[in-house]
C-alpha cells in the first residue's frame, strides 16, 4: 500500500515536472477554455450583456471540453517513446500508475481552473463571494470525477485506432452526472436566491461519484491495460 | 425465439382490447410498447455491465459475446423508447421532449452503448477488452444519471409519465412486458449464437493457415 | 516493488501463438533461452519479432502456448518477475522532456533500486553521456538516445534483457561499442534476446540465431557462411 502510494507519487511528480518544463498543456488548455467561454458568452448574450444564469453552465462546459483536450494530449505524450509500456513493465502496481496520472491531471486542471474561475466571475459578475469554499469544493470534486474516468479511457485508448475521436465519444456520456452536478451546484450558489443546502447535496453526489469511479478504475486499470 | 414471436404476434389483439384513453385514441397504445422497452433497455445495460465485468475478470469469450449482444439490444430497445416517448409526449402534452429523469437517463445510456459499439467497430484489434470497461462503467453510471437528472428536475416539476393504472390497462401492459422479455431473451440468445459462430469462423480461418 | 526476490536461468517458449483478429502474428513458436546466451531474432518487417518480444516481456498474453521462466509461468509471478526483466523498446521508452539523468533516476526509483543517484551516474558513464547528463533527451541524436535507452533498460541488472532493434541508427563506432556492451551483459549471465536487421553487428555477439517469417520461427544453423548468407538461405527454403 505504501509502495503503491510511493509509485503513484513518483509518476505524478514525473508528469508534473514534464509539464512544468514545456508548459504546453497548461497554456493550450487555458486558452482553449477562455476561447470557449467567450464563444458561449457571445452565443448567449441578450441586450448586450451575457445572461448571469449562464455563468455556471458556461464554466463547466468549457472545462469539460478543455479537459478532454488536455487528456488526449497528455496521453499522446506517453505514446511518443511508448513510455506507458515502460511504466507497465516496471514491477509496480498498475493501480498506482493510474493514480499518479490522475493526480497529475487534476493538478494541471486545478491550475487552469484557478485562472478560469476568476475570469468567469469577472465576465458574468458572479457573486462567488457568498460561498467560495463550496464553489471550490464543487470544482475540485468535479475535476476528480472527470479525471478519474478520463484517465482510464485515455490510457486504454492509447493503442486503439480512431482514438482522437473515440475519447470524447466515450467520455462525455459517462461524465454527464458530473457536469449536471457541477453546473446545478454552482448555479445554486450563484443564483439570485442562493440555495447552499442544495449545492451541498450536489457536492455530496459528486463525492459519491468520485469514490465509486476511482475505485472502479483502480480495479479495472490492470485488466484493461494488459494486451 | 419462436415462443417470443408467437407472444408478440398475439400482442396487438390484446392491446386493442385495452380501453383507449379519452383524448389520445390510438396513440395511447404506444404506452404498451414504450414501458416494456424502457424496462428492457435498462435491464440490458445491466446485463452488458455484468457480462463485461465477467469478461474483464476471466477473459472468457462467452462473456464477451453476451456483453456485445446486450449492448446492441440496449441500442435497439433504447431507440424504441426514444422514438415512442416523443410520439406519446407530443400527443399527450404537446411537447416533443420532456426533461425528466427516466427519458434523459435512457438517452444517456443509449449514447453510452452506441459509443460502446463504435469502440468495438472502430477501435481496431483488442477493442473487446476496452469496450468491456465501457460497458462496466456504463452500468455503474446509470444510477448516477438517474439521481442527477431527478434532483435537477424536481426543482421544475413536470407531469408524471406513469399515471396510475386501471386494471383493464394493467393486464395488457403486463402481457406486453412478458412478450418483450421473451423477445429480448430470444434476440439475445440468437445474437450470442451469431457471435459464437463468428468466433468459430475466425478460429477455423486461423487453423487453416497452420 | 520489494517483492520476494526471484531469479531464473532459462526461459522456455512452448508453442506460443498470438493472433489479432484474423491476423496471425506468431504461430507455434518454440524455443529455449539460457543464461549467458544472446539469441538473435531475424526476419522481415511484420514477421512477429516485436510481438515475440512483447510476449516474453509479459506485456502481451499469448493466444496459445506458454512461456515459463525457470519453469514458472509469468501469470503466477507478477511483480517479482517484472523486476528481473529489462526491455529496450522500438521507441526507446525515454521521456523526451526530461534530462538523461532524470530519466535514469525516475526509472531507478520506480524499480526500487538502492542509491539511485550513484547508479544513474554509473549508467551515464557507461553510455558515454556523463557530459550531457543534464540535457534534455529531446536534444540528443538518435545514437545518444539509443545508448541511454539501453542503460535505462539494464539499470536494474535484469536477468532477461529484451532488445528491439538496438543497432538502428548507430554509426559504426557506436555499433562496435554497443556490441561490446552487449557481450559484457551476456557474459555476466543475462538471458539476452535481440531483434535486429544488422547482421554484421549481430554476428559478433550472438550465441544462437532464429528467424521469424509470418509468425513462424526456425533456427539458423551455426555454420555455413556468414550470418546473412545463412539467413537468406533459410528464408528461401521457408518460402518453398
Amino acid at each position: 500500500m505504501i509502495e503503491a502510494l510511493r509509485t503513484a507519487w513518483l509518476v505524478a511528480r514525473k508528469d508534473l515536472v514534464v509539464e512544468a518544463r514545456s508548459r504546453e498543456l497548461v497554456y493550450t488548455t487555458l486558452f482553449f477554455s477562455l476561447a470557449a467561454i467567450l464563444i458561449f458568452a457571445f452565443g448567449f448574450v441578450r441586450e448586450g450583456r451575457p445572461n448571469e444564469d449562464m455563468a455556471a453552465g458556461i464554466l463547466w462546459v468549457s472545462l469539460a471540453f478543455s479537459g478532454t483536450l488536455a487528456l488526449g494530449r497528455a496521453f499522446e505524450r506517453e505514446r511518443e517513446g511508448e513510455t506507458l509500456r515502460a511504466l507497465l513493465l516496471a514491477p509496480v502496481e498498475r493501480g498506482a500508475i493510474y493514480l499518479g496520472k490522475v493526480v497529475a491531471l487534476v493538478s494541471l486542471m486545478t491550475c487552469v481552473e484557478a485562472v478560469i474561475v476568476p475570469v468567469v466571475v469577472l465576465l458574468f459578475n458572479a457573486p462567488i463571494g457568498r460561498a467560495p469554499g463550496l464553489v471550490a469544493a464543487l470544482i475540485v470534486a468535479g475535476t476528480i470525477g472527470f479525471a478519474a474516468v478520463g484517465t482510464l479511457f485515455a490510457a486504454m485508448l492509447i493503442r486503439a485506432h480512431s482514438r482522437d475521436v473515440l475519447l470524447p465519444v466515450l467520455l462525455y456520456p459517462i461524465t454527464v452526472p458530473v457536469v449536471i452536478a457541477g453546473v446545478r451546484g454552482t448555479a445554486a450558489i450563484l443564483a439570485v436566491e442562493p440555495n447552499l443546502a442544495l449545492a451541498r447535496m450536489w457536492l455530496t453526489m459528486l463525492i459519491f461519484f468520485d469514490v465509486v469511479f476511482v475505485t472502479l478504475a483502480l480495479w479495472t486499470f490492470g485488466a484493461v491495460m494488459s494486451e | 425465439m419462436a415462443f417470443a414471436l408467437v407472444m408478440l404476434v398475439g400482442a396487438p389483439f390484446v392491446v386493442a382490447q385495452a380501453p383507449a384513453e379519452a383524448s389520445m385514441g390510438l396513440v395511447s397504445k404506444i404506452f404498451y410498447f414504450h414501458v416494456p422497452a424502457a424496462m428492457l433497455t435498462l435491464s440490458s445495460s445491466f446485463v452488458c455491465g455484468l457480462a463485461s465485468l465477467a469478461y474483464l475478470a476471466r477473459r472468457r469469450p462467452g462473456a464477451d459475446h453476451v456483453a456485445l449482444a446486450a449492448a446492441e439490444l440496449v441500442v435497439v430497445f433504447g431507440l424504441v423508447v426514444l422514438v415512442t416517448g416523443p410520439l406519446w409526449a407530443r400527443k399527450a402534452w404537446g411537447v416533443w421532449w420532456v426533461w425528466e429523469a427516466r427519458l434523459v437517463m435512457t438517452l444517456v445510456m443509449w449514447m453510452i452503448f452506441v459509443a460502446y459499439l463504435m469502440l468495438r467497430r472502430f477501435g481496431g484489434p483488442g477493442a473487446e477488452v476496452l469496450a468491456a470497461a465501457v460497458g462496466l462503467f456504463g452500468m455503474a453510471v446509470s444510477p448516477f444519471v438517474y439521481w442527477s437528472v431527478n434532483l435537477w428536475r424536481t426543482m421544475h416539476p413536470t407531469t408524471s409519465v406513469l399515471p396510475s393504472l386501471p386494471s383493464s390497462m394493467a393486464l395488457p401492459l403486463w402481457y406486453c412486458v412478458a412478450a418483450f422479455v421473451c423477445l429480448y431473451v430470444g434476440l439475445l440468445l440468437t445474437r450470442v449464437r451469431v457471435a459464437r459462430g463468428q468466433a468459430a469462423l475466425e478460429r477455423a480461418y486461423l487453423a487453416l493457415e497452420d | 516493488m520489494i517483492a520476494a526476490p526471484f531469479d531464473f536461468d532459462r526461459v522456455e517458449v512452448r508453442d506460443v501463438s498470438r493472433h489479432f483478429g484474423r491476423r496471425r502474428a506468431l504461430a507455434h513458436v518454440t524455443m529455449d533461452l539460457h543464461a549467458g546466451e544472446l539469441t538473435g531474432l531475424f526476419g522481415p518487417n511484420g514477421a512477429g519479432k516485436s510481438t515475440l518480444l512483447s510476449v516474453l516481456s509479459t506485456l502481451m498474453h499469448p493466444s496459445g502456448g506458454s512461456v515459463t521462466y525457470g519453469g514458472r509461468r509469468g501469470r503466477d509471478l507478477g511483480d517479482s518477475l517484472r523486476a528481473r526483466i529489462g526491455m529496450l523498446g522500438h521507441d526507446l521508452f525515454l521521456y523526451a522532456d526530461l534530462t538523461a539523468r532524470e530519466n535514469l533516476e525516475f526509472f531507478g526509483r520506480l524499480y526500487g533500486l538502492d542509491d539511485v543517484p550513484t547508479r544513474a551516474r554509473a549508467a551515464l558513464v557507461a553510455a558515454r553521456l556523463d557530459d550531457r547528463a543534464d540535457d534534455r533527451v529531446s536534444s540528443f541524436s538518435r545514437g545518444m538516445r539509443q545508448r541511454l535507452a539501453l542503460e535505462r533498460a539494464i539499470l536494474h541488472h535484469p536477468r532477461l534483457v529484451l532488445l528491439d532493434e538496438p543497432f538502428t541508427g548507430l554509426d559504426d563506432a557506436s555499433s562496435v561499442a554497443l556490441a561490446a556492451r552487449l557481450t559484457a551483459v551476456r557474459d555476466a549471465g543475462a538471458i539476452v534476446v535481440m531483434a535486429t536487421h544488422d547482421f554484421d553487428s549481430a554476428d559478433r555477439v550472438i550465441s544462437q540465431a532464429w528467424y521469424l517469417r509470418d509468425g513462424r520461427a526456425g533456427s539458423l544453423p551455426g555454420a555455413g557462411g556468414t550470418l546473412r548468407e545463412r539467413y537468406r538461405a533459410a528464408i528461401r527454403r521457408a518460402a518453398e
